[in-house]
């Protein structure tokens, strides 16, 4: 579903990512890691087709993203669910309207039949429409603003993949593990392709089974937990070590759960 | 429209009146010297609805739309909302760029007439009160100069002066790096292009471009 074929890309001649390579099957879940600059956030940019490689190619659905019209690539888009890190939340509309941006602009449905969607999506979200639903997005929380973004993206496209960068980041644990519980509960019951790109071990290990760590814009590894924790690439060796209680920690669960 | 257009109409009636009253003052004094002042209502009509008028509007357009437009544009950039809107198949030049276009297309001209009606009245209580001219006589001066030629190239300046800080303050907004600092950077660029654009754009239509129509105006 989505192919990253020995992609080199980079700002003003600084190579940001160097010769990247993967595939993400559909249903899959990965999780990209890596130190902030290692480029991880510009691999979602790059899916969706908002930066183009200097050499490779990126497939979604078999078409490459690269050499698509502006049109084409509009289109493509509507298939693909985004949660910016921030959330990138339209400041001058109500959540409301943030929403039901999509239907708005695409659709020709009336405000009260938008409204209406824009209500159960705020409730699958886990937040109480009838408080927030005329609020702008500076008097939300951090941790309502990043589930008002994920229903925006969710209600939106319909997507077929979401892509979440550090959806976590600069949230209290309370709000963080909400956001994380989301994004599994979208996994389970809509078996949608997601790619999570984060800092947080913690949040990495909660979320997916397959790891992507990117290191100065090259991959140090692809694989599973176990690959993860018994590597020995002395990049990810370094870039793990804070985190070794929490990944044996994580370990014995799944071991204790069978996985 | 109501904050491009609406918005600025006290900024552009206090310009109109004090720089019309301020222009008919010196004018006033110089025509006296050669016992000419009963030409004042002339040369304010032809001064205010050919090159005051729109310059000033523009000018003042500018300082105020163009940096809105500008900080607007280049806020919503940084916090990835442009980003977000592409993510959603929408283009956000069409979205954010092309209402902003037709809306100083509209509201330029619009307020170079507001301002063209105000400075006049304010040169006219300058000839009454200060150069001691008849009423009847100023009014008389000023409907001799507004025809169809002087009116037209007093319209046909400020939507090229629309468009003048429409594309540059779009293109600022669009093309603005570097977080709050970057947006701070291209607001002020784009107000001083904007400015220097239309005092340019205001001599080229005065020097080359109505003499070239000038047997059909």
């Amino acid at each position: 579903m989505i192919e990253f074929r020995n992609i080199d890309f980079g700002y003003d001649e600084k190579l940001v990512l160097k010769n990247v390579s993967f595939d993400i099957d559909q249903t899959e879940s990965v999780v990209i890691m890596g130190p902030s600059g290692s480029g991880k956030s510009t691999v979602l940019r790059l899916i969706l087709g908002l930066e183009c490689p200097q050499r490779g190619e990126i497939r979604i659905d078999s078409r490459n993203i690269c050499v698509m019209k502006e049109k084409d690539k509009r289109e493509l888009r509507k298939r693909i669910g985004m949660v910016f890190q921030d959330g990138a939340l339209f400041d001058s509309r109500t959540v409301g309207e943030n929403v039901g941006y999509y239907l708005i602009e695409h659709t020709k449905l009336s405000w009260k039949e938008i409204e209406g969607r824009v209500v159960e999506m705020l409730g699958f979200v886990g937040l109480d429409a009838s408080e927030i639903i005329d609020k702008l997005p500076e008097e939300l929380s951090g941790g309502m603003q990043h589930r008002v973004a994920i229903g925006r993206a969710l209600l939106s496209t319909n997507p077929r993949i979401m892509l979440y960068d550090e959806p976590t980041t600069g949230l209290d644990p309370q709000s963080a593990e909400n956001v994380l519980n989301l994004i599994n509960k979208l996994m389970r019951e809509r078996s949608i392709s997601t790619v999570v790109v984060t800092h947080q071990i913690a949040d990495a290990l909660s979320i997916a089974n397959r790891f992507i760590v990117i290191h100065e814009g090259e991959m140090a590894f692809d694989g599973d937990f176990v690959g993860l924790r018994d590597c020995r690439d002395e990049r990810v060796r370094n870039f793990l070590s804070p985190f070794r209680d929490s990944m044996n920690l994580v370990a014995k669960k799944k071991f204790m759960n069978g996985v | 429209m109501y904050l491009i257009g609406i918005g600025s109409l006290f900024l552009v009636v206090l310009t109109g009146l004090f720089s019309g009253q301020g222009f008919a003052i010196a004018f006033a004094n110089e025509l006296s010297d050669f016992g000419a002042k009963d030409y004042l209502g002339r040369i304010m009509s032809l001064a205010i609805v050919r090159e005051l008028g729109p310059t000033l509007t523009g000018l003042m357009m500018a300082a105020r739309v163009a940096s809105g437009i500008t900080a607007e544009i280049g806020a919503m950039k940084s916090s990835n909302q442009l980003d977000a809107m592409r993510s959603f198949g929408i283009d956000p030049i069409r979205k954010i760029a092309a209402p902003r276009l037709i809306t100083l297309i509209i509201m330029v001209p619009a307020m170079t007439v507001i301002c063209d009606a105000v400075a006049i009245f304010g040169a006219w209580l300058i000839a009454i009160f200060h150069a001691h001219i008849s009423s009847t006589m100023y009014w008389a001066a000023i409907r001799e100069r507004l025809v169809f030629g002087n009116i037209f190239i007093g319209l046909v300046k400020p939507v090229a002066f629309s468009l003048v800080i429409a594309f540059i303050s779009c293109y600022k907004g669009f093309t603005s790096e570097g977080g709050t600092k970057g947006v701070g950077q291209a607001t002020t660029d784009s107000v001083v292009m904007s400015s220097i654009t239309i005092l340019i754009a205001n001599f080229v239509f005065t020097k080359f471009f109505f003499p070239m129509l000038k047997g059909y105006l």
